[in-house]
């Protein structure tokens, strides 16, 4: 699955890093790198993790939601 | 053309504002033919990852493709040629493979390429090379893997930094060799290239500023050692060339748009002008490629190699190329950007080569955690957080405001506006991210020169 964030919304609430720790980590004290084709078997978290973005900055892939 | 009728789009660059660009124009109805043109093989991927993530033991960087955001299962996707030029007589874009695509509206999302080593033979050694595409963040990373005893950073702007701070924390030996007096000088100014020199520094890196390397040496076709201007000679296996970026309009040169250097000229609203200044109603232009006037920054020309910029400038030059005439709308949006460096969270809204003056507004620039305010006169234009994110929004709105700094608080309390200390931008510097180039559609020169530094 494909996915992105728009790095410039992104406030590191890190709620994604709680809840796909396989596709989004915080670097440092607020930065977040993330895996922008993370396995499909991560799909449900992943999706979850966009839903709970405080900012909403996670686009996941149109059809896999 | 309007959205109901069909019309055929050509779209000149499969990046981000190429991609985003189509998506628009589908999401808001546009049934006719749309076709994608690019010069590398692949689908529209994202860039910001390969000199930061995709340089680690974690994402590849062939894992970088962006997500579709809407359906585009319909389009013309023409991969792996590049366009070669614009005919606005027979309303064509022509491609190297000879084809030629008819338009009625054509979007030029060419974007920027590399500023190369000058010297093409010492750029040819093996273990060369500067950091755009996914093949070169493949590259790079393969030959961090091998663990060469030491990397050679060429320019300390964004991406330089970025590479020399994957190479720290791989735990790889790298000298960081800038011109300037401090990294990040050219979009930041040389108050916070301080900050960016202590947190290189303290990371390891062997850091050389205000020297340049004079040439590349190799032996056997591989790149071996760099020799300074200083007179010092830096041992390396591999040489990562980040001195900025070139538009890439070479081959719009006969189309008659207004167009060089420093991009392709067009209105608010992404409409591209013409060499007499007049706005060609067929043309858009969207993405790093766009030179725009900004009504923020008094209608000053910006180029700005923001993803963001390249995903609203996409948006609103796909909504002017197919709305009604009273419809169209400006792209005004305050330009934000952000890097990832050193544990550093580096993030920007604004303009800040428009400022004279600098304000530590909150926290403490000298322990790398901080707010910063740039002034032009009493005016706010742009501010720089460094571990201070959540705090960006609300300097944003202040800066659409075009209001005074806020009053520093906590750590920073008492503290004064001091010198910016921007490069004249003239000096020959890696070209920064933000090209700030005067009021005329078809003059190009970074004329402006910052409040407070006109005397001199």
């Amino acid at each position: 699955m494909k996915i992105v964030v728009d790095l410039a919304v992104c406030q590191g609430y890190a709620q994604c890093a709680f809840l796909a720790p396989d596709a989004f980590r915080i670097y440092g004290e607020e930065a977040l790198l993330y895996d922008p084709q993370p396995d499909d078997e991560l799909r449900e978290r992943v999706v979850q993790a966009a839903a709970a973005c405080p900012v909403q900055a996670i686009s996941v892939e149109r059809g896999q939601r | 053309m309007s959205g109901s009728r069909p019309g055929r789009v050509v779209i000149v660059g499969a990046s981000l504002a190429g991609l985003r660009g189509a998506e628009s124009l589908r999401r808001m109805g546009f049934t006719g033919s749309l076709t994608i043109v690019g010069d590398e093989p692949h689908e529209p991927y994202d860039r910001p990852p390969l000199s930061k993530a995709a340089l680690t033991d974690w994402v590849p960087p062939e894992h970088t493709g962006l997500p579709r955001l809407a359906d585009l299962g319909d389009v013309d996707w023409r991969l792996g040629v590049a366009a070669t030029a614009l005919d606005r007589r027979a309303r064509e874009v022509v491609l190297a493979d000879g084809t030629r695509l008819p338009y009625d509206r054509v979007l030029v999302a060419t974007g920027v390429r590399n500023r190369p080593w000058p010297n093409a033979e010492q750029a040819a050694l093996e273990g060369v090379r500067g950091i755009r595409t996914r093949e070169d963040s493949r590259v790079i990373r393969d030959h961090l893997d091998a663990g060469p005893k030491r990397v050679l950073v060429v320019g300390a702007g964004f991406t330089g930094s970025e590479v020399a701070s994957i190479c720290r924390q791989r735990g790889l030996p790298v000298t960081v060799v800038e011109r300037a007096e401090n990294p990040l000088v050219g979009p930041l100014g040389g108050v916070v290239g301080e900050v960016a020199a202590g947190l290189q520094r303290a990371a390891g890196v062997d850091l050389r500023c205000n020297v340049t390397v004079e040439a590349l040496e190799g032996s056997g076709g591989r790149f071996r050692a760099a020799s300074l201007s200083d007179g010092t000679t830096v041992e390396a296996g591999l040489a990562v060339i980040a001195l900025g970026a070139l538009r890439n309009t070479e081959w719009l040169a006969d189309s008659g748009l207004a167009c060089g250097p420093l991009g392709v000229s067009c209105d608010p609203g992404g409409r591209a002008y013409a060499v007499n200044g007049m706005a060609v109603e067929d043309v858009f232009a969207a993405g790093d490629v766009a030179r725009f006037p900004h009504a923020l920054y008094e209608y000053e020309f910006l180029a700005l190699e923001h993803w963001e910029n390249a995903v609203v400038g996409a948006q609103v030059a796909a909504h002017n190329m197919i709305c009604d005439d009273p419809d169209r709308r400006a792209h005004v949006s305050v330009p934000a950007f952000w890097s990832v460096q050193f544990g550093t969270n580096i993030k920007s809204v604004g303009v800040p080569s428009l400022a004279g003056q600098i304000l530590v507004t909150q926290g403490s620039a000298k322990q790398g955690r901080f707010a910063a305010a740039y002034l032009d006169g009493d005016r706010m234009v742009a501010a720089v957080t460094f571990n201070h994110g959540r705090y960006l929004e609300y300097y944003r709105h202040l800066i659409e405001r075009a209001s005074p700094a806020p009053v520093p608080v906590g750590e920073a309390e008492g503290n004064v506006a001091e010198d910016a200390r921007f490069p004249d931008p003239g000096a020959p510097y890696e070209f920064p991210p933000i090209v700030v180039s005067g009021r005329s559609p078809t003059s190009m020169e970074a004329r402006r020169v910052p409040a407070g530094k006109d005397q001199k």
